[in-house]
């Protein structure tokens, strides 16, 4: 089996009968037990797999099989997959199964996709190196003492790796895109509001969203056309009709904006802003109008992020609370011990942190000058790409201002949260956006990816010229 | 200080009720699930109403329905664009640790529920909103010894809170204005109103000031009251207790106190200054909801009469007494039933009569509900008719007709008349017959009459009866006996 391989290469040798799907399994399978060290699976379903894919074999014999027959795909533990544990990465989860399925899954596993195990992450999804899981950290499969990113580190490294074709993550500020581009994966997030969010445990409800890891645009588009649409289960979903985005031959983009703030910042690495200039000139030689627009609130995106995805965050893990399910402390005798002691054992550092940042700025007397302050730029950021969309087809630059770092390099929490500076953009105003890979840095050898952020609900576009441009980059 | 009635008199009492009334929807507020009181414990509930991770609440389109009748019953304004928010707090009958309702966009503003005064006067009690949330699950505190057991079958049923204006002035009034809520959303069956088993909660925000006084006092809120009685009962304590505090200089503390039926007293509960701060902010997971004037429209021609409108139409139009009319709207039943009798016969006094009199009587003795009487409207209505028409006299239909409907519902008044042989005799010449026969029995009272005893009448039409076996019809018969003694 090829290292980094597609379904998309593949499919045609499950059609064939060249392959089996039971075959594919076992080398995944194969895969992930030899890459154990990476820590990226918290749980593999081995047996299970193996079951299903012996099912699906007999399926394709018959010529009845779905459009994912023979895709194996890996959960971020935030995900929801009936009868099977879940936890998000968090100790407080101890012991949980989960009673139902996402929807996401449900209509994977419709199309004969076959789950493979769940995948390690930031314990709730907040952090952006995969170092805040309870159950340890995950490598980087290019080097592995270099964080992978977050949240959805497990599910990039699965991906890169090859221990499965198509991982999903979760999307709040970057959590998708960031990984991918510190592992050389095509990470997506599709718009807010695409893919039913039944079953993703909730940091923050009104940003996140899930989206696939996968080694081509082809799985990307796939998969993410087979989990959006309609959900009676998530009332903020979006009725728009899905549109045809395995089709990827044409798009109709014309005009791209980069942001010029982007370009500006110092935090940006000096090679990676060279090669994005050089890719920007390659596109203008190519035809494409280029053009620099001025997007002057980086600085604010962070801040705004922050608070207001600590603020749902506050209120959203409220419901882990060591009385209905999950770790109950050995040690509290009356209700307020069993609040207070399971949710300090429970619960690791960042996610404390980030109740306790959210508790702030909901509480009485500081609600308008941090949570409705939050809101209002939130409200512009949103005005203002609406606005350079009315003008251009897409915004391009780079995903994240640095490669990959070493783990344990970044330990002040405000340098980790300025990781998304780049990302959390499309989180705050809801669009659709995808980190693709890009190039290898000359430093360390680490790969970065470059980012593209559509109209919301472009996502046909979104993915076409994405795979265009993946054409052109050498 | 012991508390002297005429103090009363010094003070004036400001009180407004906050009212919960429980929806009796098909599913709960964000789930399909089912709720249905008395069921057993945590079995009415889903991944959904559990607040498992990653479940998201649904939105109910019946509650919307209801809370737009009620809106519209209550004459307030409908929100046209409204969200929804949490409000945060811990608590273990509360499984997502927050709980969704409405905070600055409450789906109905304005309004007012029409109550009687204590002097029987028409009041008005402005409300200053109604907002939609969800029920708490039950923290059962008494059943075992060591342990407080949570039931989540009613987590996430839907609630509409009803906020009134701090304009009810005695306890007297807050139970008027209790009993117009409760008739109401009966009426409108969204709610079976029933205080004991808590579909309808009431909490009551009760002051003192001295009468003429343009300062409120401090506001205490009275929780726990679970009947009617016990609210007022709860409010007349409270009103007491905060007099002599004023009398005796004593502060009064803006607290929260529970009603102690036992002892009929109130105890602080929890100071407002430890009162949780609800940190709320807008519900991310459901959309903003838009309420279209055609919607409100739509509803406002579904709605079902109210007792107001059957009130007003019972005395103006039917001209029915108050109390008769009070009567026959107090339930929706009565008044529907009434309402379909009189489709049947005019005559409106008899058929109120009739409903109010030997038809209430006789659920009373058997203490059935109207909707299980047997006998329907049209057949009560022929039996005015025949009354009406001089075939059957009034006792005859209540003592012997009556009684005989309800047994065999599907027969009609006149057969069963006719099958004992209880058709009146109006014909003259036979009930004549009857009168000269009782003539010649009582010669004497036929001299004592002549010689002026008139109210001997009475004595005649008694005798007239028993001959006739009650048959004669006592109208023309009482005329025919003057006219034979004046020849």
């Amino acid at each position: 089996m090829v290292e980094n391989s597609s379904f998309s290469s593949q499919k045609e040798l499950f059609d064939k009968g060249t392959l089996s799907v039971e075959e594919c399994v076992n080398s995944f399978l194969n895969k992930i037990n030899e890459r154990n060290n990476l820590n990226a699976f918290l749980e593999v379903y081995s047996e299970e797999a193996i079951r299903r894919a012996k099912e699906i074999d007999q399926k394709i014999k018959a010529g009845n099989q779905g459009r994912l027959a023979g895709m194996v795909i890996g959960l971020k533990d935030n995900i929801a997959f009936k009868g099977h544990k879940f936890s998000a990465s968090s100790k407080i989860l101890e012991g949980f199964e989960s009673q139902f399925s996402a929807t996401a899954v449900e209509r994977l596993l419709n199309e004969d996709a076959i789950i493979i195990g769940r995948l390690n992450c930031d314990e709730f999804a907040m952090g952006s190196s995969n170092e805040n899981s309870a159950y340890g950290p995950v490598s980087n499969h290019l080097n592995e003492d270099y964080v992978p990113g977050g949240s959805s580190g497990g599910s990039t490294v699965a991906v890169g790796a090859g221990m499965c074709h198509v991982a999903l993550g979760s999307d709040t500020g970057g959590s998708i895109r960031q990984p991918a581009s510190f592992t050389g994966t095509v990470g997506f997030k599709p718009t807010y509001g695409r893919i039913s969010r039944y079953g993703l445990i909730a940091y923050a409800s009104s940003f996140d969203q899930i989206g696939p890891f996968s080694n081509s645009i082809e799985d990307a588009a796939l998969v993410s056309e087979i989990m959006m649409g309609k959900d009676e289960f998530d009332s903020t979903l979006s009725n728009k009709e899905v549109p045809n985005l395995s089709d990827l031959n044409t798009h109709s983009v014309k005009r791209i904006a980069y942001i010029k703030e982007i370009f500006e910042d110092d935090g940006l690495d000096q090679e990676i802003k060279n090669q994005c200039n050089q890719l920007i000139e390659k596109l203008k030689s190519e035809g494409f109008e280029v053009e620099e627009v001025s997007f002057p609130y980086l600085d604010k995106l962070v801040p705004a992020y922050y608070v207001l995805t600590t603020a749902e965050a506050s209120s959203n893990l409220s419901r882990f609370d060591g009385v209905h399910y999950g770790h109950q402390s050995k040690n509290a005798e009356g209700i307020d011990e069993i609040y207070k002691l399971s949710r300090s054992e429970g619960f690791g550092p960042e996610v404390k942190r980030r109740i306790m940042t959210g508790t702030f700025v909901l509480s009485h007397g500081f609600y308008d000058a941090y949570y409705s302050q939050g809101q209002k730029v939130r409200r512009v950021i949103r005005d203002k790409t609406n606005e350079i969309f009315q003008s251009y087809d897409m915004i391009i630059g780079p995903t994240t201002p640095t490669t990959a770092f070493k783990k344990n390099a970044v330990k002040d929490p405000i340098t980790m949260y300025l990781q998304d500076i780049y990302t959390v953009h499309s989180n705050l105003s809801g669009n659709p956006s995808i980190s693709i890979p890009f190039k290898n840095h000359s430093e360390n050898n680490m790969p970065y990816g470059i980012q593209l952020m559509a109209d919301h609900f472009e996502e046909k576009d979104l993915l076409a010229f994405s795979k265009y441009l993946s054409t052109i980059i050498d | 200080m012991d508390f002297k009635e005429e103090l009363l008199d010094k003070y004036e009492a400001v009180i407004g009720l906050e009212v919960h009334i429980q929806l009796n929807t098909k599913t709960k507020a964000y789930s399909s699930d089912r709720y249905k009181y008395g069921d057993s414990p945590n079995s009415d509930v889903s991944v959904i109403s559990l607040g498992h991770p990653g479940t998201l609440p649904r939105f109910n389109k019946q509650v919307m329905n209801y809370a737009v009748k009620l809106g519209v019953a209550l004459d307030c304004e409908i929100t046209e664009k409204m969200n929804f928010a949490r409000k945060n707090y811990f608590y273990p009958d509360l499984p997502k640790g927050y709980q969704i309702t409405q905070d600055l966009t409450p789906i109905c503003t304005g309004g007012a529920v029409k109550i009687k005064d204590e002097k029987g006067n028409d009041k008005l009690v402005h409300l200053t909103r109604i907002h939609w949330e969800e029920d708490a699950g039950k923290s059962i505190h008494d059943l075992d010894p060591f342990n407080t057991l949570v039931d989540l079958n009613r987590a996430g049923v839907p609630l509409l809170e009803i906020v009134s204006e701090p304009e009810i002035k005695s306890s007297e009034e807050a139970y008027n204005y209790l009993y117009e809520v409760r008739k109401l959303v009966r009426y409108l069956e969204i709610c079976n109103g029933n205080m004991e088993e808590g579909s309808l909660r009431c909490d009551a925000n009760i002051s003192v000031m001295p009468k003429g006084s343009d300062t409120f006092g401090t506001k205490v809120e009275v929780k726990n009251m679970n009947s009617m009685r016990n609210v007022q009962k709860a409010i007349e304590f409270e009103i007491r207790r905060q007099i002599i505090a004023n009398e005796t200089g004593e502060e009064i503390k803006q607290e929260t106190r529970a009603y102690d039926a036992l002892n009929n007293r109130t105890l602080s509960m929890r100071s407002k200054e430890s009162d949780n701060d609800y940190r709320y902010f807008p519900e991310p997971d459901l959309p903003i909801i838009r309420v279209s004037q055609e919607y409100v429209s739509e509803v406002k021609e579904t709605m079902p009469p109210l007792p107001d409108q059957l009130y007003r139409k019972f005395t103006e139009e039917l001209k029915l007494s108050d109390y008769d009319s009070k009567i026959l709207t107090d339930s929706k039943e009565v008044a529907l039933y009434f309402e379909e009798l009189i489709q049947h016969n005019t005559n409106y006094k008899s058929c109120a009569n009739w409903l109010i009199g030997d038809i209430k009587s006789y659920l009373n003795d058997k203490a059935i509900e109207l909707e299980e009487f047997p006998v329907k409207p049209e057949a009560i209505a022929e039996l005015v008719r025949i009354i009406d028409e001089g075939k059957v006299s009034n006792s005859v239909a209540s003592q012997k007709i009556f009684p005989l409907i309800v047994e065999n519902p599907e027969k009609s008044a006149l057969k069963i008349a006719e099958e004992n042989n209880l058709v009146q005799d109006s014909d003259e010449d036979s009930i004549k017959d009857y009168i000269l026969q009782v003539f010649e029995n009582n010669p004497s009272e036929v001299e004592r009459y002549k010689g002026g005893e008139k109210q001997l009448v009475g004595f005649f039409m008694g005798q007239l009866m028993k001959v006739s076996g009650g048959k004669a019809d006592p109208k023309s018969a009482n005329k025919l006996i003057r006219e034979l003694l004046e020849q």
